[in-house]
């Protein structure tokens, strides 16, 4: 889909809500789930920053780690690739505390999320990296470059463009997974849709208002990373890797 | 004692029944979503005024939550008259949900057929149903398979959000004797082991069917 479309359909859902505000059955809901929606964002924020730093740790030490680390690793991927987000999440809520480590909820949201999304993401990272031409690493070790240097400035910069569509994918499934924490008791957008349908029995106001703000999240996300696919690989083709 | 083996195993033939609700909603789940994705995918390309139609519509299943298309569908649809009954209600949303994902892959598979291929069925005078049924499925569905098992995988790990809206599956059910017993870590444990043990397998399956459909493709 077209970047023209996709803002076309962030302004349409913007203008709906814009609308949907005016007339009172809906305003009524705005302030709470507006106060949700902070609370996603932050989620998704913090969980995002987690999952790309976990996802080229577990990538870089599977592909160049000593062996423990490499078999650490390929545990960790395969463990949170292999079950479900809602379940991690509700292990780290109801069993980790039994084991005498309790952490807020808040946190343990954005464990869960960020250590889910971070294994995927750490075969994104892997693909990208072996995706880098191979004279790129012959010339890197002709000029005599460490490894470290090497992937500093010359694998990395370069695995970092087709990194990120695959990137942008994950992080809108990170933003729809975030409505999962509101089964462990935080307020967020999908919590508080739920509260105050419970409260109300206006479901269909509340869930169309909960509906539109996801979209425009989700669209908003897609739109800024084409906007920096668009520029990362402007750099990479007139010659002056990022 | 963190670890209860007795207890472990007390409750194993609970959770034995509750995993195969989960996995019915999985099949049926994906049924509907392999269906009706091959429905969207058809018809984007037989009838191109829909394209843009389908197109957004494909967007807006995939860009807001599961579990808030499932509440959707729950608590909206009474409203219009239509009731169905928790598990019902929670299938038809993944299956939704897993369509347009599904009818993306398609497209790819459609998008992969020479073009001399559409252009001999109209020389041939197949009718556009003839066309799709005999000539472009056959070909389009074989490579797209493994990509369509990827998503029965995820669509597998999904199906316990459907504990939000207490249809009794496996996640459900660790939650109940989690809550009666006290005893969150034996049950919990038990249904990440359940679905990592389920993943793995599968994915060792899909990757060599990915073999054997390899090796016919090159023949």
């Amino acid at each position: 889909m077209g970047i023209r479309t996709l803002v076309g359909m962030l302004v349409a859902a913007l203008a709906v809500i814009g609308v949907l505000a005016t007339q009172e059955a809906y305003s009524l809901f705005l302030p709470g789930l507006l106060q949700g929606a902070v609370l996603t964002i932050e989620i998704a924020l913090l969980g995002s920053l987690l999952a790309v730093v976990m996802g080229v740790l577990a990538a870089l030490a599977r592909m160049y780690g000593p062996a423990p680390l490499r078999w650490l690793a390929t545990v960790y991927v395969e463990i949170f690739r292999g079950t479900s987000a809602l379940v991690q999440l509700f292990w780290l809520f109801f069993v980790l505390p039994q084991f005498g480590v309790s952490l807020d909820a808040f946190l343990v949201a954005v464990l869960a999320l960020g250590l889910n999304v971070g294994a995927y993401g750490s075969e994104v990272v892997r693909g990208a990296i072996q995706s880098v031409a191979r004279g790129q690493w012959e010339a890197a070790t002709a000029l005599n470059m460490s490894r470290a240097q090497m992937l500093r400035r010359i694998i990395l910069p370069q695995a970092f463009v087709a990194m990120i569509p695959p990137w942008g994918n994950l992080f809108i499934e990170l933003l729809k997974s975030t409505a999962l924490v509101s089964l462990i008791t935080l307020s967020d957008l999908a919590f508080k849709a739920q509260q105050m349908n419970q409260n109300t029995f206006k479901t269909i106001p509340i869930f169309t208002l909960v509906l539109l703000m996801y979209l425009a999240m989700s669209l908003v996300l897609t739109i800024g990373m084409r906007l920096l696919e668009r520029r990362a690989s402007l750099g990479l083709a007139r010659g002056r890797a990022a | 004692m963190i670890w209860d083996w007795a207890f472990a195993f007390e409750i194993l033939p609970v959770l034995g029944r509750a995993a195969i609700v989960t996995i019915e909603a999985t099949l049926l789940g994906f049924i509907i979503a392999a269906l009706l994705g091959l429905v969207l995918a058809v018809v984007r390309i037989a009838v191109p005024w829909t394209g843009w139609t389908i197109s957004v519509l494909v967007e807006l299943i995939r860009s807001t939550p599961l579990l808030i298309q499932i509440f959707f569908l729950y608590f909206v649809l009474p409203k219009f008259g239509v009731v169905l009954d928790a598990f019902t209600a929670g299938v038809l949303a993944i299956g939704i949900h897993y369509a347009a994902y599904c009818s993306e892959v398609y497209r790819a598979g459609f998008d992969n057929i020479h073009r001399g291929q559409w252009e001999a069925a109209i020389a041939l005078n197949l009718s556009s149903w003839t066309t799709f049924k005999d000539i472009i499925i056959p070909q389009a569905i074989p490579p797209i398979v493994p990509a369509l098992g990827n998503y029965l995988v995820a669509l597998f790990k999904e199906t316990p959000l459907l504990s939000a809206i207490a249809v009794l599956e496996l996640m459900q059910t660790a939650k109940i004797i989690g809550s009666e017993t006290f005893r969150y870590t034996e049950p919990i444990t038990l249904v990440g082991l359940f679905f990592l043990a389920m993943s793995l397998v599968s994915a060792a399956l899909i990757r060599s069917l990915e073999g054997v459909l390899n090796r016919r493709t090159m023949r």
